[in-house]
């Protein structure tokens, strides 16, 4: 009997004293992270394209630590999915996108100058305020600013904003990835035929 | 520090360095194929018909063109001016025209086209006017400098790096080592071999300048043991003078910039860093002629040495070219012909590119052209799988693991990746020279490389839009806010008006309403869920009944304000609340409908029984929309009418009355433009995609071609409501002024002319000077400009009033 | 005007290539094959013949069910180098089937379903052997004494399984040691124990595969970190012991010179897929492999340990690599493990 109560007192000793060491350890060693959402924002691509049902990124990433399922990011493709699953410890879900959704395909916004009414419409569309003008004066698109995000396009009454593909330039041009065992490497080289502008 | 052994007297073989020298780790000896080339003396290439001079030949900012087509120039006249620090002015390599500026192939892997100067040589050599600086040893280095980059100097060994900048020394710093690369460790090329053995004078001379720059501790030249006719060249050249001729063991890459240094001085080059952080300076053979020449004779960079070698030539050689010849004249020259030619490769076998087109031209950088045959450098054999043999880790020069880098690489792990230090790698090839699997390793890199650089482009971008983003928001909230403000400010002074009146608190009256209403749409939202939920029957009718008599109460509070309205304000308070009200009646009346057609449509997808009866229910709600938008009209029609009824006495209000008729016409106009421009962008879009389909001989046409007609006549109906309203718009404002908008312009113009006519009298009163007269005119015209702002001014606003544009 | 665009380097380095290598191991064993069938008999041979397509037939079975180019495969000699390499290693005794089942494991499990040539994290020769001497420890350790080898006719009928192996086989130098270990006076009147190097005739085989791999040595096909690593592993190791208590330990040169030391240490140990690749990485291995080898002859239940050896480090090989890379050029330290 006695040796039961002993075992019984040295376990429940041993429990308390590694609970009280555990919960010690887990304040003092806390690690201080960034909240997870601000971890989720650093993975999204910052179109705020509202594709996912959220006007913008962060509420997106707010969304999505309240629980909303993180695939909904067609701008972010599936490198994002699997980035965001592995932050969040979730599962690899695929794409919710549409299918012929060009998906990875980086564009710029271009309004043909010459259709513009001025109407304002795009500029307060815009989500990064990448668009110049005022009312009744043509607008234009700072491509430099422009995510692409084609928001927009929906509400230009004339139709006069097109979603241009960015073209590789000398900049940013990079070398295509090998083709992989068992092919052969050569003739990789893209050749971008650009007409020879005469001045 | 003298050469001290007279190279004359000593075979190469036994050629004792005059100071220790090192080694670097890694390393391959590839067939040197340097024989080829160097048969014949520096030949001078033919002058080319148009010279295509690239604005980005340097490592930096593209130059920006002075010229534009149609220019004359002459030689060594600059033609395209550095842009930034990091860049370097361009000078026509001969005398001739400029035929355009635009877009040619360039020296690029990519194949993509450039910014090029081209100019057609008129083949008279005119020189512009140079200024040689003799006596340089008495000029300020700081001017020297100015004098390398405006000429145009770059490094001429390959990376084509602005000599300048190197040479632009922090105070106080101190070089211990000038490094001077001879070693040209490439197999193929031989211009610097040649370079030497032809000019080692001014090679030497070049190096006295960089010595007089730097003023470093050591002149250290490296020259690789297989130029054993360059090296007695140097020796003899350099007799005398104080600076060591250092000759190296030949391994490639020992001419890569880092390892020469390690090489020669024993130093590593931090990762990331410059040599002249371990107090190194290094340059080119080339480029210390170059600056001899620029120093000596004022001439600036419009040619430079390069090798012409491969099968492909039947009389391969070094050529003095000019910058800006297309490779295709060399080909032509040195006798190689398209069908011999397998791969064309511009700078080594190992770090060179091949090229696209031999319309690419010769620039700053270009040491070599190789014009292989198929046979002598075939299509690269299929990768194979890693055997992780190591032989790779072995022949790295920066003590890399090529292995690991490229399963990282291949996997696109750049995380991984960059903490193999992928970023050092400085891709001379010797890895994927030696790899047994055939595994295009620099390829693998060179993708990741451009990864990593495009991911930090993109990182930087997508944290600028957040930022925009969030000071949008923040912009947006804060406008939201003021109005907010705004709003309470105006209820306010409302409130205080309507008390200061005696009578019943209709804003009470109101907030009873609305609260009385949100509670009996809570309740019926409890309802649903709890039908939904299938909660027992009991509890449902309690809350129908609950909802029931909130309903009621909510529609008596309604009718206490309605009554509160009808008794405190005006008759034409009440006309206007009325229509007020009846328009609000008519939204929530159609978005029920819209609700109920909505509710209709998913029973009758989802084959639910009660889907007709639903369906019914939104006729019934249409019908009651459409009763309630009659009303509307009437109601609307009647309080204009009312208006009317008392123009004489109340002539102010009737004035009021119709500038604001005035408004709401101009803001109608607005809206029906809107409609109309809708509406002609859905035709446009309709019948694009009815062409469409009738191009691909879709079966649903007809339906296609019903639309586009649909919105073709709902577009010409706004177009015509449109019209009607302009039409009013005039009358109105014929009513208003008595004169239609015709003759108000009319008005105005003759006004303006009179100005005009009197103010011609004026100046030929002026010049009669005729005192009286003067002072007269001037009155009059006075007057006369008075009366034209006038009309002016009155038909700018009857324009303005009406909405109108003047088309 | 079509030109081949390519990456640079533009050349390569001629007759280097992965089924070079492998042709070049084959010709270092050619030594070691010759003593042993000149010892103990044609076995060795007609299983190496037998091997050979067994493994071409797997090879090619898997690679078509995986739907890759089996032609292309086929062509680095991967697959004969690992039956090769599996045929020295099993007994000239051995019947057809151990043959058959011991390549087509090695070649379908270790190999093929790790990924291929090139994946597989443990050396596949290795693995089959293990499998054998496990699962048929008494046929895999039936080893013929020297010079009293069978003929062809004899050879061939052990193949086929038609005759008995007891009236050939005897106890090889190891099993002999191991046996009387601490007995000097049995120890010394053992014949097979007293060779001209080591053991009676496995000196001669260790020679001819130390010519073979050096052969490899100077083909530069393998470097010189792991057999040394190996071999100092091994003699290291056994020399203490031995000065400690010589009836006990063998000597460092018996250990070098019998079983499979010079052929693990040049030919097995040394297959790069599942060694460790950096310098030092490749000695540490190597000499860890070396002390596993003594430690199992000397105190575990198996006479000869190279299999064990080789696999217990080739889990290891990873994390050596890990801690063991090199200092880039132009950095301060080595990157050792500071991952993230």
């Amino acid at each position: 009997m006695t040796t039961i109560v002993i075992a019984i007192l040295a376990l429940l000793a041993l429990a308390a004293g590694f609970g009280a060491l555990l919960g010690f350890a887990s304040e003092k060693f806390k690690v201080e992270g960034d909240p997870i959402v601000d971890q989720i924002d650093a993975l999204l691509p910052q179109t705020q394209c509202g594709q996912c049902g959220h006007p913008g990124c962060r509420p997106y990433a707010e969304a999505i630590a309240a629980g909303e399922e993180h695939n909904r990011c067609p701008p972010g493709g599936e490198q994002t999915v699997v980035d965001l699953s592995e932050l969040l410890g979730r599962e690899v879900l695929p794409l919710d996108a549409e299918e012929d959704a060009d998906v990875g395909i980086k564009k710029v916004a271009y309004i043909r100058e010459d259709e513009c009414i001025g109407c304002t419409k795009c500029i307060q569309a815009c989500p990064v305020d990448a668009i110049l003008g005022a009312a009744k004066q043509m607008h234009t698109v700072i491509a430099d600013e422009c995510t692409g995000c084609d928001l927009c396009v929906e509400p230009c009454p004339v139709d006069c904003i097109d979603m241009l593909e960015v073209k590789p330039t000398l900049g940013t041009w990079i070398w295509d990835k090998p083709p992989g065992i068992g092919k052969k490497p050569d003739n990789l080289i893209p050749v971008v035929n650009v007409d020879p502008v005469e001045a | 520090m003298n050469a001290r052994i007279p190279a004359t007297t000593v075979p190469v073989g036994q050629y004792q360095n005059p100071r220790p020298i090192h080694d670097f780790r890694g390393g391959i000896h590839p067939p040197q194929n340097k024989d080829q080339s160097t048969g014949r003396p520096i030949r001078r290439a033919p002058l080319p018909e148009q010279l295509v001079l690239p604005l980005n030949m340097h490592l930096g900012a593209p130059a920006k063109a002075l010229v534009s087509a149609g220019d004359r120039v002459l030689k060594g006249q600059k033609i395209a001016e550095g842009n930034g620090a990091v860049s370097l002015p361009i000078h026509a390599p001969t005398s001739g025209t400029v035929m355009a500026v635009g877009e040619r192939p360039i020296q690029h892997p990519s194949g993509l086209h450039a910014p090029c100067i081209v100019i057609a040589p008129d083949g008279e050599e005119t020189w512009t006017e140079l200024h040689p600086l003799t006596h340089w040893r008495e000029c300020a280095p700081s001017m020297l400098v100015a004098r390398i980059r405006e000429a145009g100097i770059a490094g001429m060994g390959g990376a084509g790096f602005p000599a300048a900048v190197k040479l632009n020394l922090r105070d106080g710093q101190q070089i211990e080592e000038l490094v001077i690369n001879a070693v040209e460790c490439e197999p193929y090329i031989t211009a610097d071999d040649m370079l030497m053995r032809e000019r080692a004078e001014q090679i030497i001379a070049g190096i006295e300048k960089l010595q007089f720059l730097l003023q470093p501790k050591a002149t250290l030249v490296g020259i690789e043991d297989n130029k054993p006719e360059a090296i007695k060249a140097m020796c003899a050249a350099a007799e005398g003078k104080s600076m060591d001729i250092l000759v190296v063991p030949t391994k490639y890459p020992s001419g890569g910039e880092k390892q020469l240094i390690e090489l020669l001085t024993g130093k590593e080059v931090p990762s990331g860093g410059i040599p002249a952080q371990v107090g190194v300076v290094c340059h080119n053979i080339g480029t210390a002629v170059a600056i001899h020449r620029a120093i000596e004779f004022g001439e600036p960079l419009i040619s430079r040495i390069t090798t012409l070698t491969g099968d492909a030539f039947t009389e391969p050689g070094n050529v003095e070219v000019l910058l800006g010849t297309p490779v295709q004249s060399l080909l032509d020259y040195a006798g190689a012909t398209a069908e011999r030619i397998g791969r064309l490769i511009m700078g080594g076998p190992m770090m060179g590119f091949a090229i696209h087109t031999p319309s690419v031209p010769i620039v700053k950088t270009t040491n070599c052209i190789i014009a292989a045959s198929a046979a002598e450098l075939p299509a690269p054999p299929p990768e194979q799988p890693c055997i992780r043999c190591g032989s790779c880790a072995e022949v790295c020069p920066a003590n890399l693991l090529p292995q690991q880098l490229y399963w990282y690489s291949k996997t696109e792990d750049l995380e991984r990746a960059q903490q193999y230090n992928l970023m050092d790698c400085i891709e001379c090839g010797a890895c994927a020279y030696v790899c047994p699997s055939n595994i295009p390793l620099v390829q693998y890199y060179r993708h990741a490389k451009g990864e990593v650089r495009q991911q930090v482009a993109e990182q930087q971008k997508a944290d600028k839009a957040r930022e925009r983003f969030e000071a949008r928001k923040a912009r947006l909230e804060k406008e939201a806010a003021e109005k907010e403000a705004r709003r309470k400010a105006r209820l306010e002074a409302s409130k205080q008006k309507k008390s200061a009146a005696p009578g019943v608190d209709l804003a009470a009256l109101k907030k009873a309403s609305l609260d009385a209403s949100s509670a009996y749409k809570a309740a019926v939202k409890a309802l649903k869920a709890a039908e939904t939920e299938g909660a027992d029957p009991d509890t449902v009718a309690q809350l129908r009944t609950d909802a029931d008599n909130l309903k009621a109460k909510a529609d008596g509070a309604k009718a206490a304000v309605r009554d509160a309205k009808a008794g405190g304000a005006s008759v034409a308070d009440t006309g206007a609340d009325k229509v007020a009200e009846l328009k609000k009646a008519v939204g929530e009346a159609s978005s029920a409908y819209k609700a109920a057609v909505k509710d209709a449509k998913a029973a009758e997808e989802a084959g639910a029984e009660n889907a007709s009866e639903l369906r019914s229910h939104a006729d019934t709600l249409k019908a009651k929309a459409d009763e309630l938008k009659a009303q509307l009209r009437d109601a609307k029609a009647s309080a204009p009418a009312t208006a009317a009824t008392a123009p004489a006495s109340k002539p102010e209000k009737s004035a009021e009355q119709a500038s604001s008729e005035a408004a709401d016409r101009a803001k109608k106009m607005k809206a029906l433009k809107t409609a109309f421009n809708m509406a002609n962008k859905q035709w446009k879009e309709a019948s694009a995609s009815l062409e469409r389909a009738e191009r691909d001989g879709a079966d649903d046409i007809d339906t296609l071609k019903k639309t586009v007609d649909k919105l073709r006549f709902k577009a010409d109906k706004a177009k015509e409501a449109l019209n009607v309203l302009v039409e009013e718009a005039k009358k109105n404002i014929e009513a208003a002024s008595g004169s239609d908008l015709k003759t108000l312009k009319l008005e105005a113009g003759r006004a303006e002319a009179a100005v005009r006519a009197k103010e011609k009298e004026l100046e030929d009163a002026k010049r009669s000077g005729d005192q009286e007269n003067i002072d007269v005119i001037y009155r009059e015209r006075d007057a006369l400009r008075r009366e034209a702002t006038m009309a002016a001014s009155s038909l700018q606003s009857a324009i303005d009033e009406q909405g109108l544009k003047e088309d | 005007m079509a030109f081949i665009t390519v990456t640079s380097p533009h050349t390569t380095q001629t007759g280097n290539h992965t089924g070079a290598f492998m042709r070049q191991v084959l010709y270092a064993t050619v030594p070691g094959l010759a003593v042993l069938t000149w010892l103990f008999g044609f076995g060795t041979l007609i299983n190496l013949l037998w091997a050979i397509p067994v493994a071409l037939a797997s090879e090619a079975l898997v690679l078509k069910a995986r739907g890759r180019d089996v032609r292309f495969f086929l062509a680095d000699y991967s697959a004969v180098v690992t039956a090769v390499l599996l045929a020295l290693a099993i007994p000239p005794t051995a019947p057809w089937w151990l043959t058959l089942v011991g390549v087509s494991f090695s070649i379908v499990v270790a190999k093929q379903i790790y990924g291929g040539l090139g994946m597989n994290p443990f050396n596949p020769a290795m693995v089959g052997y293990v499998l054998l001497l496990i699962s048929f420890p008494v046929e895999m350790t039936r080893w013929i004494a020297p010079h009293e080898a069978p003929s062809l006719m004899e050879s061939v009928q052990l193949f086929l399984g038609s005759t008995s192996a007891d009236a050939f086989t005897g106890a090889t130098p190891l099993d002999t040691f191991r046996t009387w270990a601490g007995d000097a006076e049995k120890l010394a009147s053992q014949a097979i124990l007293n060779g001209k190097l080591a053991g009676q005739g496995w000196d001669w085989v260790n020679l001819a595969f130390l010519v073979g791999g050096l052969y490899l040595v100077w083909r530069k096909i393998i470097t010189w970190h792991i057999p040394v690593g190996v071999l100092a592993g091994l003699a290291l190791t056994a020399t203490p012991f031995w000065l400690y208590d010589p009836v006990r330990y063998g000597t460092p040169v018996f250990h070098l010179f019998s079983g499979a030391a010079m052929l693990g240490a040049f030919f097995i140990a040394t297959d790069p897929v599942s060694a460790a690749t950096s310098r030092l990485g490749r000695l540490i291995y190597g000499f860890l492999i070396g002390v596993l080898v003594w430690v199992i002859r000397s105190h575990g239940g198996y006479p000869d340990a190279m299999a064990f050896a080789v696999l217990l480090m080739n889990l290891s090989a990873p994390m050596i690599d890990y801690y063991t890379q090199p200092r880039t050029y132009g950095h301060k330290a080595a990157h050792r493990g500071a991952s993230r």
